[in-house]
């Protein structure tokens, strides 16, 4: 069966005073909205967060927000892969659908974390890690820095190249209303910024946000008869990669990202050529290289070149981000895969404003851990 | 104490250890001591935004051992941890350094006596 995307939402990320009922109720209202459906219509609800118990001690948040949205009696679960838990919201919404589970289908996405200091939201992240690699202080940060300068010492790449990547998702941001940094950057200011994991710079990171973001998902049979505007899941594909990061043969190779990617468009019957455009999960500059080679825009260590051509700029061949991707957006954990399926859902309907380029296929990748878990999405105009 | 990778019926090494192998799903069986190798390092950063009870800055490698002189299938093990010092760079050789406590167990996230704390550091030969 055919699963149809007919609505999705986004709030406005940054530092927020709302808390993550709040954060994920107007999510949930706005791509209800959005879609034209009512909360009656709801038969599976999917909330994406990675650690609402952790970062605010809120439990249960997938019950909240069924009843604070009056879905029930529908079906309600939580959906946690860390970073990636929207784009397993994705998958979780997809298979509700498809399987003729559901056929309406709300995701929200959501995370609340900017009333902790930035060591603690840092730790709370890190608990992700094996305990061999947590004891000696092992960060997200830190395991982007060790790859990064394997990327370039290896692949010989200018370390400027990272900074173009911060630099051209910033100006993207600056269209994007939902964005915590509407701000323009130059490739100084991101080399001169402070040191946080050698060889990268506070510009080389996503900041800390509150956030959420929702989709609405149906059959194509039942989207045909609500609204002429709607796009289509037409691949999708999650996999797994070492939880222990350097177990890896090749650091700079993302195996979730490789195999989801495969995988999804093998099912879409598309190559990455047919991509019109991407949003990659850039919560540290180097990801985006990894995933442009991982999911084949670029061939191994060559996806830096494409920074120095402009390929992935907005008016390029394959813009990448149109967001501003997480890195200026912000990346608030459970949401930011769902804020990413709401890019390429407006961007196939039409709907992304100044921020709109001409795209028929789109694709979405949302990495959780240090790659640990991948979710890539296809998604297609109808 | 000793810093153990796991071999399993088919000769390959993990470092740590997993329930089973990941590369072909046999138990892990036997162990290598690398406490008393020498190690390269394969990468490295300063970590400078560490979490509570984390030194700052934190200089963490990923390091390489070879194995190719043991009875197994893998040519290498890689391990990862932090470094005596902030002087290092890719391809130094490093030797393991026994450490009792690598962070303070008490203000993390995570409950202390779930893990152990203590471990190995690699100091440049």
């Amino acid at each position: 069966m055919t699963v149809a995307v007919i609505g999705a939402s986004m709030t406005k990320f940054g530092q927020r005073d709302a808390w993550i009922r709040e954060l994920i109720s107007q999510a949930g209202e706005a791509a209800l909205e959005d879609a034209g459906i009512t909360p009656d219509d709801v038969e599976h609800l999917y909330v994406s967060n990675m650690a609402s118990g952790e970062f605010e001690g809120q439990g249960g948040i997938m019950n909240a927000l069924a009843h604070d949205l009056g879905v029930m009696p529908a079906y309600s679960e939580r959906v946690d892969q860390t970073s990636s838990s929207g784009g397993a919201g994705i998958y979780e919404a997809w298979q509700s659908v498809a399987s003729g589970a559901s056929d309406m289908t709300l995701l929200v996405g959501g995370e609340k974390m900017t009333h902790r200091s930035t060591p603690e939201a840092t730790d709370i992240i890190a608990s992700i890690t094996h305990p061999v690699e947590y004891k000696h202080g092992l960060t997200l940060p830190s395991f982007a820095g060790m790859t990064a300068r394997h990327y370039l010492e290896r692949f010989d790449a200018p370390r400027e190249s990272l900074a173009k990547v911060a630099v051209k998702n910033h100006a993207n941001g600056v269209d994007n209303p939902h964005a915590q940094f509407q701000k323009e950057i130059d490739v100084e200011t991101a080399l001169e910024s402070p040191m946080v994991a050698d060889p990268l710079r506070l510009y080389d990171f996503c900041p800390i946000t509150d956030g959420s973001a929702g989709m609405v998902f149906t059959t194509e049979e039942k989207a045909q008869e609500i609204t002429d505007d709607y796009a289509v899941i037409s691949g999708i594909s999650g996999a797994t990669d070492t939880h222990v990061v350097h177990e890896r043969d090749d650091p700079t190779v993302m195996g979730g990202v490789v195999q989801s990617s495969d995988d999804a468009y093998e099912m879409a019957g598309i190559g990455p050529d047919d991509v019109d455009v991407a949003e990659l999960h850039d919560m540290f500059t180097i990801l985006e290289f990894l995933q442009m080679e991982g999911c084949g825009f670029a061939e191994p260590g060559e996806a830096w070149k494409q920074m120095d051509e402009g390929r992935t700029e907005r008016d390029g061949e394959l813009p990448i981000n149109t967001s501003g991707g997480l890195k200026s957006k912000g990346h608030p954990l459970g949401a930011s895969g769902v804020a990413q399926g709401y890019e390429i859902y407006k961007q196939l309907v039409g709907e992304a404003g100044p921020r709109q380029v001409d795209a028929d296929t789109a694709l979405a990748c949302n990495v959780g851990g240090f790659g640990n878990c991948v979710i890539t999405t296809v998604m297609e105009a109808r | 104490m000793s810093f153990d990778a796991y071999v399993c019926e088919n000769g390959h090494v993990t470092y740590p250890g997993h329930t089973l192998c990941p590369e072909c799903g046999e138990k892990q069986i036997e162990t290598i001591d690398l406490s008393e190798r020498t190690g390269e390092v394969v990468t490295w950063t300063h970590s400078t935004k560490t979490p509570p009870g984390v030194r700052a800055p934190n200089t963490l490698a990923i390091v390489e051992f070879d194995l190719s002189a043991e009875d197994v299938s893998d040519e290498y093990v890689r391990a990862i941890g932090q470094v005596t010092t902030d002087e290092v760079e890719t391809g130094d050789p490093v030797e393991p350094v026994y450490a009792e406590e690598l962070r303070d167990p008490d203000v993390g996230i995570k409950v202390p006596e779930s893990q152990e704390w203590d471990g190995y550091r690699f100091e440049p030969v």
